[in-house]
């Protein structure tokens, strides 16, 4: 039964990816959809199962790497953390594919599109259900190569080759850390698996340096992976891509995937502090700067976009001080809301007829009810409004960053700020005040259609629905259930006191404050962001992003192209004519001789001649 | 009495007056255009091959030089009938016997 369900949860999305790519094209209408659509479900379906039943599967599969010293197995692991992944991994992924039905209906290479959707479904559930580190890694790779494939979908437009291509390589640059962990991990521990090396981590004295290094080239992974500083700009560029592919890879799930593995390997971390202390203060920097640059942006992706990236740096935050099982909390209830926030822009952008500024849109909650409703209940989840599952999240966060240092606090408040003042500023844009564009976009504006909705509905329930797993006082469910699997759990428990108390009002004035100035501003004063060349000063270098795209340009992309002219110019034209001065050379040595052979038989006959006669003076005078 | 003549003249007079036939005959070979003096050039070599091991089976009062002179002509001869056969057919080819004209292989 078992084999069963993990053949049925890992295989099926690999299976529709090869019927999709394989006989895709001949299928009629949304066939190929519904192919997707059927093989998500069932692996839904067996996560579910699986959970219902408490039923931690441990199956290998075959060795795939065997020295005498060092083995891999191709083996995979469900445990509780695990468990929680599966479930809003394919959940989530069942409600983008849906929505992908209705999104990508009139798209010729739709089939193509769900083949990669599935492709990513189960790489990303390799990574999540991997019991060494090197299949991770497999997953890990796969994702980033599905990553790039969803984006660069559209590949007729040469921006999106490039958002693609960079996503990829920033990437990898991660990966290369990554691999360095691994690495020093087997090199120190002779194994990789999960359950070996938090045993011998526990008994014995290990290598604190070694430690350590790993520790960091772990985190660059996850930097890269997760998108924060310095590896972060390829999210906004990844926006290049089809909606339903932004929600799923770049918010709920692929993203995600750093900080499973930091938490995954939270035995590693928990004695290495300075890395962790690292990692607290990269995932501030990295809050505060996406939050800063998310508050002037006018596409409504770019807008998610940064505010993924600044979610994220909160939740490396939370990882961290220690707080490993508010971060998963956070990444549960940040999975929910910023899918519902992408789709609710995807129905948006399709009903606008592609249209992503939102100083074109406005007034659009009359006409688009569903896709207003869940986007409001999903804006004011991500500000955290008392009583919806951002706020608790949240507010767990907060407080586990108060009890270690307050300038982290003070970093998250600030960031959570900026947040909800982004958050709204966007909805009041977007769905508020009176319409903006043109006409005939105008009279385009519909609803998106059940298939479109239904997800968005299901998202905004769970936006407000899901922190009810992870209360704060009375039953945490989640911290319950993470417990097996986070022993440091324990020492982290704060009791619910006057504190949390105080810190919890204190979160919810931050996010009625964002709520006052964007409505101050938007609703009361009505004011629409300028146009593209009338910023000034601070406004204009928070706008372009501080310039760090153009930074990287310099001192990344340009000596690149330098050493490549170099090498054409220089290189290859000495190369030429190295080699070519063997053919000259044999040119210059038989053009003479080449006139022996003039075809006349008297010169023939001549050199037979003389011919003979050296050769008999030869063997008759000197031999 | 054929030693006594070769005594009186001198075997090295025979041996030169062969040398300078051949010679000829060479420059013959070499230096003509026309093919049929090209083949008169090669029985002048012949001939003054067969000159010299007549001089020598003389000298050496052994018939076997002179009975090889015998086989050497025969096969002169059988020669020249085909040399004559393949001058035919080049003339029927080009119209000449120039042998100069015959440069299709250059190159």
């Amino acid at each position: 039964m078992e084999t069963l369900l993990f053949i049925l949860l890992l295989f099926c999305p690999l299976a529709g990816f090869l019927i999709n790519l394989s006989v895709g094209r001949k299928l009629p209408g949304m066939m190929s959809g519904c192919v997707a659509n059927t093989m998500i479900l069932l692996s839904f379906v067996s996560a579910l199962t699986l959970f219902v039943t408490n039923n931690f599967i441990h199956v290998n599969l075959f060795t795939w790497l065997s020295l005498d010293f060092f083995k891999i197995d191709l083996s995979f692991a469900v445990d509780h953390l695990s468990m929680l992944w599966l479930i809003f991994v394919t959940g989530i992924g069942f409600l983008i594919h849906l929505y992908s039905m209705g999104y990508m209906k009139d798209d010729p290479n739709k089939n193509l599109f769900f083949a990669y959707l599935n492709l990513f479904i189960f790489f990303m559930l390799i990574l999540v259900m991997a019991s060494n580190l090197g299949v991770m890694f497999i997953g890990w790779e796969g994702v980033g190569l599905c990553s790039y494939l969803l984006i660069g979908f559209w590949n007729k437009d040469q921006a999106n080759n490039n958002a693609a291509k960079k996503a990829f390589i920033m990437n990898r640059i991660g990966d290369l850390g990554f691999l360095i962990g691994i690495i020093l991990l087997a090199y120190e521990f002779r194994t990789l698996e999960f359950s070996s090396l938090s045993h011998l981590l526990e008994l014995e004295m290990p290598n604190s340096y070694i430690l350590n290094v790993a520790g960091i080239a772990l985190f660059i992974g996850a930097v890269g992976k997760s998108a924060q500083v310095p590896l972060y700009t390829w999210l906004p560029d990844a926006m290049a891509g089809p909606t339903p592919v932004s929600a799923l890879i770049h918010a709920a799930t692929m993203v995600t995937a750093g900080i499973y593995m930091m938490v995954k390997l939270n035995f590693l971390y928990a004695l290495t502090p300075n890395v962790l202390l690292g990692v607290a203060i990269i995932g501030g920097i990295t809050a505060l700067l996406a939050a800063s640059i998310g508050l002037m942006q006018n596409d409504i992706k770019k807008v998610l976009a940064y505010s993924t990236i600044s979610q994220l740096g909160l939740m490396f935050m939370a990882v961290g001080v220690g707080a490993f099982h508010v971060a998963v909390f956070h990444v549960i209830t940040h999975a929910f809301f910023k899918a519902c926030l992408f789709l609710g822009a995807g129905s948006v952008i399709h009903a606008m007829g592609g249209e992503q500024d939102i100083r074109r849109m406005g007034g659009l909650k009359s006409k688009m009810k569903i896709t207003h409703i869940t986007f409001l209940l999903a804006t004011c989840s991500i500000a955290g409004i008392p009583l919806t599952a951002g706020f608790f999240s949240k507010d767990e966060i907060m407080v586990s960053l108060f009890n270690f240092n307050f300038v982290l606090w003070v970093v998250g408040a600030l960031a959570s700020l900026m947040t909800a003042y982004y958050m709204f500023r966007v909805l009041f844009l977007t769905f508020y005040g009176s319409f903006r564009g043109t006409k005939e976009q105008e009279n385009h504006l519909h609803e998106s259609p059940k298939t479109m909705t239904i997800p968005l509905v299901v998202l905004g329930f769970f936006s407000i629905a899901a922190g009810y797993i992870g209360l704060p006082i009375g039953f945490n469910w989640l911290n319950n259930y993470l417990a097996p699997t986070l022993p440091n759990l324990s020492h982290m428990h704060h009791e619910f006191g006057s504190v949390s108390i105080a810190l919890m009002i204190v979160s919810t004035v931050i996010a009625l404050i964002g709520f006052f100035l964007a409505y101050k501003k938007y609703i009361l004063n009505k004011q629409i962001p300028l146009e593209d060349g009338q910023y000034q000063g601070l406004s204009n270098i928070i706008y372009n992003k501080f310039y760090i795209d153009e930074f990287y340009n310099r001192i990344f992309v340009r000596p690149c192209y330098l050493l490549s002219d170099l090498l054409q110019n220089i290189v290859e034209k000495t190369i030429k004519i190295i080699i070519n001065f063997g053919g000259y050379l044999s040119m210059w040595l038989s053009t003479p001789l080449s006139r022996l052979q003039n075809g006349s038989i008297g010169l023939y006959l001549f050199f037979f001649v003389v011919g003979f006669a050296a050769i008999v003076t030869a063997l008759f005078f000197i031999i | 009495m054929l030693l006594n003549i070769l005594e009186q003249v001198g075997v090295t007079n025979y041996i030169v007056l062969s040398f300078l036939l051949f010679v000829v005959g060479l420059f013959g070979v070499l230096y003509r255009r026309s093919t049929i003096v090209m083949l008169m050039s090669i029985e002048l070599m012949l001939a003054a091959g067969n000159l010299l091991l007549t001089v020598f089976s003389v000298y050496h009062q052994d018939i076997e030089g002179q009975v090889f002179v015998l086989f050497s002509m025969a096969v002169a001869a059988a020669e020249v009938a085909i040399g004559l056969a393949i001058l035919i057919a080049i003339f029927r080819n080009i119209g000449t016997i120039d042998i100069d004209k015959l440069k299709n292989l250059k190159g």
